[in-house]
């Protein structure tokens, strides 16, 4: 947990630092008609980093206790994480239909262990729902692939 | 006057269409309040996009259905799972969990909806009186007030928050960085964007909240691990009437809980600490306290009412100040924002239709919302029960569809997902995430408040501090930031005063 704490904090203040550099490059003071565009983004940082260096200084001074994740429970998150990410990957080529299709159903078989017969059926279920309620029924464009050109829309 | 602006306001919220988005809403809010992963803010976030297309008023009552619905959806979990769907329902579970073990589940689910809508109407008959009043005063309201309002509602998450208050101050600022990145609308200079084309944009707020309470949220439930052992509900009509024969005589509490309720709840994050402050109470003044946590019908009443009624209450500052009481309350406005209404008093005089439809709406929208809730539990428990492997994709899916509309852009369902994993971590390392969704949705009015008021006084800060009635908000402000300071240091004072004074 303390680790998590100091690195966080450690990247709060570096986040600050850089707002603080691009806040000074376009000006801080007072411009010809009030405060410069940089004027509150600046303080911000200097909030943030103020902030941020106590709350790295409070972590450092206590005990370590328990730790942020343990790896049996971390596994879960990235189960869910990088099948995640690849599904949004897949949205450009593919288009989100299909894509979610595919993260749905392999999901459901990995993690799940749940039948076929399920996962065929709410693989193709689910995003034929939501393309009838966002498409024609909202009428919400959604990234589309070749599946649809090919079915013409 | 007020009561024919109200009736005027029924004719708008009582018509097919609205009543059909009403019922709409309530359903999808109640299913979104049950599932975990997904409560009132990240819903109306998702269904944001939507309503584009509508009227704005139906519009707006098809969010803020959702959210009741998100409330009632609440309580189901708390009682039957023992999983509190959103913080200010943790207090529900206290005594709502031992009821349903008990096989009394359909008692504390009828008390809690019951209560709920209790607190809620008190709050909105409130609101259909003292919104007006507070429009009015805060027509005259310039610059510099405005101001100070937003750091009263910032400085009242640091003071009241009960979190760490540097972690709050850390969460406000980000939540004012990320408002600032990209187009300065004043100057016409860029911010932050260091030559990134997809950073000219900014980050909208809604795929923040989507991000942070969808994807946050959906990781740490699985990371604890998602089992849904439920109670069974055990509801009917019988169990619905007696328990409602028996409500009566807890109407002290009623009243004490809606009050607390209100009175948190048109200050920021005030819903959790009314919840629990209400629970204390009742517990305080029961004649069996030692009841409390076992099973006591009056312990889902409590908290229930107050949380129910701070909800409700969270809209008042919205619609008159044009400042969000809650996170949910963000979303909206930036829904105000979206359908072209520009938030704050001149709504009342400027688009009195939206402003009465909305106050006539959330009396038709509760009262359907606790008959419907009280009709179909069954239907909503039984949502919990479909296999995890199923629901976590499935709402990760909406959460991208819901980033992805805002502005068909593909850069936002990466914002998603990188706001899910910060969302993950910050609420570990207990981050606060309300406070910076705010200051996101608030940036850009905070900022530009800020500028006027310093050009109005050439620079100088005590124009703060010198008109009247900035000068009392800011030093509520100020005595807000300081409190968790100042707090140690009172306990100090005052331990080593009463030892002195058992002495004598």
């Amino acid at each position: 947990m303390r680790a998590a704490d100091l690195a966080t904090a450690s990247i709060l203040i570096l986040l600050g630092g850089v707002v603080v550099l691009d806040s000074l490059r376009i000006g801080i003071g007072w411009g010809t008609d009030g405060p410069r565009a940089g004027f509150f983004p600046f303080w911000l940082g200097v909030i943030l980093i103020f902030a941020s260096v106590t709350i790295g200084m409070q972590a450092w001074h206590r005990a370590t206790d328990k730790p942020f994740v343990t790896r049996a429970r971390l596994g879960p998150v990235l189960k869910v994480l990088w099948p995640a990410t690849l599904m949004v990957v897949l949205i450009t080529p593919l288009g989100l239909y299909v894509a979610s299709a595919l993260y749905l159903g392999f999901y459901m078989r990995w993690v799940g262990r749940h039948s076929w017969l399920a996962v065929i059926l709410c693989a193709i279920g689910v995003p034929l729902v939501t393309f009838v309620v966002f498409e024609l029924w909202f009428l919400v464009p959604m990234p589309k692939g070749p599946l649809e050109t090919w079915l013409g829309y | 006057m007020g009561l024919e602006n109200l009736l005027h306001g029924f004719q708008i919220a009582v018509t097919p269409f609205n009543l059909f988005v009403a019922v709409l809403g309530i359903t999808l809010g109640t299913i979104i309040g049950v599932l975990p992963g997904l409560g009132g803010a990240n819903g109306v976030a998702i269904l944001l996009p939507l309503t584009f297309t509508m009227p704005p008023t139906s519009a707006i009552i098809l969010l803020t259905s959702l959210y009741w619905g998100a409330l009632f959806g609440g309580a189901i979990t708390s009682v039957l799972f023992n999983i509190p769907g959103e913080p200010w329902s943790v207090a529900t579970t206290f005594d709502g969990y031992p009821l349903a073990r008990q096989g009394q589940g359909g008692q504390a689910l009828t008390a809690a909806f019951s209560s709920s809508f209790v607190g809620a109407f008190f709050s909105i008959v409130l609101i259909t009186f003292f919104a007006p009043l507070l429009a009015e005063i805060a027509l005259r309201f310039g610059p510099p007030e405005f101001f100070a309002i937003q750091l009263l509602t910032f400085s009242s998450f640091i003071g009241l928050g009960g979190g760490a208050p540097l972690k709050s101050l850390v969460s406000i600022v980000l939540g004012f960085i990320l408002a600032a990145v990209g187009l300065d609308v004043v100057t016409g200079q860029l911010r932050m964007t260091f030559g990134f084309v997809d950073l000219m944009k900014g980050f909208d707020f809604i795929v923040a909240v989507i991000g942070l309470f969808g994807i946050g949220e959906i990781l740490l439930s699985v990371e604890e691990g998602l089992s849904f052992k439920g109670a069974s509900t055990g509801m009917n009509l019988r169990v619905v009437l007696d328990t409602w024969k028996t409500l009566p005589r807890y109407a002290r509490t009623f009243v004490r809980g809606a009050f607390i309720g209100f009175w948190m709840g048109f200050k920021p994050g005030g819903a959790t600490p009314a919840s629990f402050m209400s629970y204390a109470f009742a517990k305080r003044f029961s004649k069996h306290p030692e009841r409390f946590g076992k099973g006591e019908i009056e312990g889902v009443i409590a908290p229930e009412t107050a949380a129910h009624a701070a909800g409700v209450a969270a809209i008042l500052p919205m619609i008159t100040l044009g400042i969000p009481g809650s996170p949910t309350a963000a979303v909206m406005l930036g829904g105000l924002i979206i359908w072209g209404l520009q938030p704050g008093p001149l709504l009342f005089t400027e688009k009195p239709d939206f402003v009465w439809g909305l106050i006539a709406s959330m009396y038709t929208g509760n009262l359907i919302g606790v008959l419907m809730v009280l009709a179909f539990v069954p239907f909503f428990a039984a949502i919990l029960r479909i296999p995890f492997a199923i629901l976590t994709p499935l709402i990760v899916v909406v959460c991208a569809i819901g980033s992805y509309a805002v502005h068909n852009s593909m850069i936002d369902i990466w914002y998603m997902l990188i706001f899910g994993a910060v969302g993950y971590v910050f609420k570990k390392l207990d981050y606060p995430l309300a406070p910076l969704v705010l200051a996101l949705v608030l940036g850009d009015l905070a900022e530009n408040a800020l500028r006027q008021s310093l050009i109005m006084s050439q620079g100088s800060l005590a124009i703060f501090l010198n008109r009247p009635i900035a000068g009392v908000i800011t030093a509520a402000a100020i005595f807000f930031f300081v409190l968790p300071v100042l707090t140690p240091w009172w306990r100090r004072v005052r331990g080593a005063s009463v030892p002195a004074s058992r002495r004598t």
